[in-house]
């Protein structure tokens, strides 16, 4: 598929210090990934399980202490990588179904439509995104409850004016292509032409905007947890809020309780970033230098044998 | 939409025709594109001004001959071959095709005729889309109009492809444009074009960004093409000796309109028009490259937003004379190549004669050059005349009417000119005054 071609291509033009950020991105990420998917076997406890010791601290049979809920610290940094990563593979993915068709649309069809998007997209993104993800938190709590759900649409939010830009700038220029002219001149409805003409050729920057919203995403996803507005502790792990739970316990000399999740947080955010920054130092033009190789011009026969060259 | 209701669903016309049947009739066929002004004068619903790209065409394209659209970049050959094809709205006339004009019908009507009237571009590369393979780009027509699906589908494709040279077939379809070269590119360009089985193909400089050794191969594909399809072309191009070796007629365009139009044999034994002229004498240089632009008149293509009064082609035109449309910005012109001729010193004593130039910038046939502050309007008058005679043969003079003194400086009147439309000349038709214009006689079309 020639979406798809497009998508990986720019994993493996990569080279240099852009190679060795994503690597080292992919690596750091594919280690919260497995934590998400392995919880169960990982943690030796539930997320919400009580455990006969309260703030123990690391070692002897808790690898990392335990908190003044009785829980486990390791078992809930392992399955909140599990919430971290559902959260925000959720949020991206809702955020590009919304912005990536309406960008599409906005900048094929034009017009009034566009304008009116155009002028919706932007007073979204004019607001701060962490302010923005607290009000639409709040809004979807009272419509849906606390869970992962609710949060990831509110973030979701957050990122739709991002997708849609992008999407809808390329499609602009790529609208002028005379690929899509021929594409008219062989009778293609409207919908044709965006979705087998424009799509493929506007979601290059995707996959960069992509892992870059998915460490912003980390980073709020903890915020919201930090002030409360995230998902109860009874429904999933959450390190914004076990955060937040340790504060009082950095006063009384307890390390274990903030540090690991804190830790995990950082983690994370620095995985996804090395993609994101390796990803688009390979499709960004303006930082790409790998092109740029040594040429050596033939040397120039003489004049009379190019004449009788021809 | 006026379509008429007995004719909706017919899109393919007949194909077996009489001959010299007319297939596509042009008539004063318009295209103005607006243009942009600033965001403020758009708000306040300002006229921005309009570029005439197509200016007025009225052609008959008949069954089964190439004709050829040549002139300068610029002309409006491009923006006349996506007119006749429906990508561009006409802003004025008809363009009738199968008992229907194609500058009225629906987006949804037109899409029907596409599979009668193709296009073939000029630029190969642009032509494809990048992430589409040659097997999915030259079977989306068939898929579009659903003609054709699996099987019959590849089937398909694979003789369309062995039919534009690109055999085996299979050894092109799962690539992407990106793996061709130019050459193979155009070719598959060319498949798609002929897989709805069309009728007219119109060709936009389809071998102009093509290696040279590849010209000839897909000129001789095209000629294939349309003797096994019987098809019919309109071949656009900026290139005299192609159109020559591959049009039965050419039209000869300028700014917009077409100034000569006739057999290409007669028009390339005797031309009429001047610019015609100025283009063929140009031929003779080996690189069809570089022939155009290199023996053509004095000055440069006017810009099409404000064309000339008159006849378009007069401020270059070596036989102007005084019906041609003189006007004030000719005046201009003449007065400023007067001073990129003389020393700097001339020029700063006569720049102080003039007032202020930018006021001839408007189209007028008259025109008043004010007085410097330190110069008389006599000043003005003897600058005048030494530029005159300076050069006594420059066609402008040809028509002025008077020059009078006035308070501030100096009235020139120009001989009100005249548009010249097209009228048979010799086996040809041409737009141009030297050659008298006939009243047709009742009852018999046009000649050529
Ligand atoms: N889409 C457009 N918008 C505005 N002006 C255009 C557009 N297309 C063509 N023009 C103008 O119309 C004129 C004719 O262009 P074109 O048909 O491309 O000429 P040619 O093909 O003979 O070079 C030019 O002055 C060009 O700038
Ligand atoms: S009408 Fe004929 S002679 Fe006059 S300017 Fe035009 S081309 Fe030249
Ligand atoms: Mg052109």
């Amino acid at each position: 598929m020639g979406v798809f071609r497009v998508l990986f291509k720019p994993f493996g033009q990569t080279t240099g210090l852009a190679r060795w950020l994503l690597i080292s991105g992919l690596l750091l990420t594919a280690m919260f990934v497995t934590f998400a998917l392995f919880a169960p076997w990982i943690a030796p406890y539930g997320f919400a399980e009580e455990v006969p010791k309260k703030v123990a601290p690391p070692g002897d049979g808790f690898l990392m202490g335990t908190n003044d809920l009785w829980y486990d610290v390791w078992s809930r940094v392992v399955w909140g990588s599990r919430t971290a990563i559902e959260v925000v593979i959720l949020a991206v993915i809702l955020g590009l179904l919304v912005g990536v068709p309406m960008g599409l649309v906005s900048g094929y069809v034009g017009g009034w439509l566009d304008r009116i998007l155009v002028l919706i997209m932007d007073a979204l993104f004019a607001f701060p995104p962490l302010l923005l993800a607290i009000v639409f938190a709040f809004l979807f709590r009272d419509l849906i409850g606390g869970g992962v759900m609710a949060v990831a649409l509110a973030l979701a939010v957050i990122y739709v004016p991002q997708y849609f830009r992008v999407v809808r700038n390329t499609t602009l220029s790529a609208r002028e292509a005379t690929y899509v002219e021929a594409a008219r001149a062989i009778g293609a409805p409207g919908h044709t032409i965006m979705g087998r003409y424009l799509f493929s050729n506007v979601i290059q920057s995707v996959p960069v905007i992509g892992t870059l919203n998915a460490a912003d995403a980390i980073g709020t996803l903890a915020a919201l947890g930090f002030i409360g507005l995230g998902i109860q502790p009874t429904d999933a792990a959450e390190w914004g809020f076990d955060l937040q739970r340790a504060l009082d316990d950095t006063e009384a000399g307890l390390w274990w309780t903030g540090v690991f999740p804190g830790l995990a947080i950082v983690l994370l955010v620095t995985g996804l970033t090395l993609v994101g920054e390796g990803l688009n130092e390979t499709i960004n033009p303006t930082l790409r230098k790998r092109r740029l190789r040594r040429f050596a011009l033939p040397p120039r026969r003489p004049a009379v044998e190019e004449e009788a060259a021809r | 939409m006026p379509t008429k209701p007995e004719i909706q669903g017919t899109a393919h016309a007949p194909k077996h025709r009489a001959p010299d049947e007319v297939l596509v009739s042009m008539q004063d066929v318009e295209v103005y594109f607006q243009l942009r002004g600033g965001s403020m004068a758009r708000l306040l619903g300002m006229d921005t001004g309009s570029v005439r790209a197509v200016d007025g065409i009225s052609l008959d394209l008949r069954k089964g001959e190439v004709l050829g659209l040549v002139g300068e970049s610029g002309s409006g050959k491009t923006t006349l071959g996506r007119a006749l094809l429906g990508l561009v709205a006409a802003t004025g006339g008809e363009i009738r095709y199968a008992g229907q004009d194609i500058t009225k019908l629906s987006t949804r009507h037109l899409r029907r005729l596409r599979g009668d009237l193709q296009m073939v571009f000029q630029d190969p590369s642009a032509a494809l889309n990048p992430s589409m393979t040659i097997e999915t780009a030259v079977g989306h027509p068939l898929k579009i109009h659903g003609l054709a699906s699996g099987e019959e589908l590849h089937r398909r494709v694979a003789d369309a492809l062995e039919r534009v040279g690109l055999s085996p077939p299979e050894r092109f379809m799962f690539k992407y444009p990106g793996d061709l070269s130019g050459g193979q590119k155009q070719r598959a360009v060319l498949a798609r074009a002929v897989i709805l089985d069309p009728v007219l193909l119109v060709a936009d400089e389809p071998v102009s960004m093509l290696d040279m050794s590849v010209r000839a191969k897909i000129l001789q594909l095209m000629l294939d093409l349309k003797r096994d399809l019987d098809l019919t072309y309109v071949y656009i191009t900026h290139d005299l000796a192609s159109a020559k070796f591959f049009c039965d007629r050419v039209a000869i365009m300028y700014l917009g309109r077409v100034v000569e139009v006739g057999r290409t044999e007669e028009i390339f034994a005797d031309p009429k028009h001047p610019y015609t002229r100025s283009l063929l004498k140009a031929i003779p240089e080996p690189d069809p490259e570089k022939a155009l632009p290199r023996d053509l008149p004095r000055g440069e293509i006017p810009d099409a937003a404000s064309p000339p009064l008159g006849c378009a082609f007069h401020p270059r035109c070596p036989e102007a004379f005084d019906m041609c449309g003189w006007e004030r910005r000719d005046l201009r012109a003449l007065i400023e190549a007067h001073w990129t001729r003389h020393e700097a010193l001339d020029f700063e004593t006569e720049r102080g004669t003039i007032a202020n130039l930018d006021d001839l910038d408007e189209p007028s046939h008259e025109a008043v050059v004010a007085a410097g502050r330190s110069s008389s309007p006599v000043d003005v008058e003897d600058l005048l005349h030494r530029i005159r005679e300076e050069d006594a043969d420059e066609p402008l003079w040809r028509g002025v009417e008077d020059m009078t003194l006035t308070d501030g400086g100096v009235r020139v009147r120009f001989h009100d000119g005249a548009d010249p439309r097209l009228r048979p000349a010799g086996g040809v038709e041409v737009a141009c005054h030297l050659y008298p214009e006939v009243e047709p006689a009742a009852g018999e079309g046009p000649a050529s």
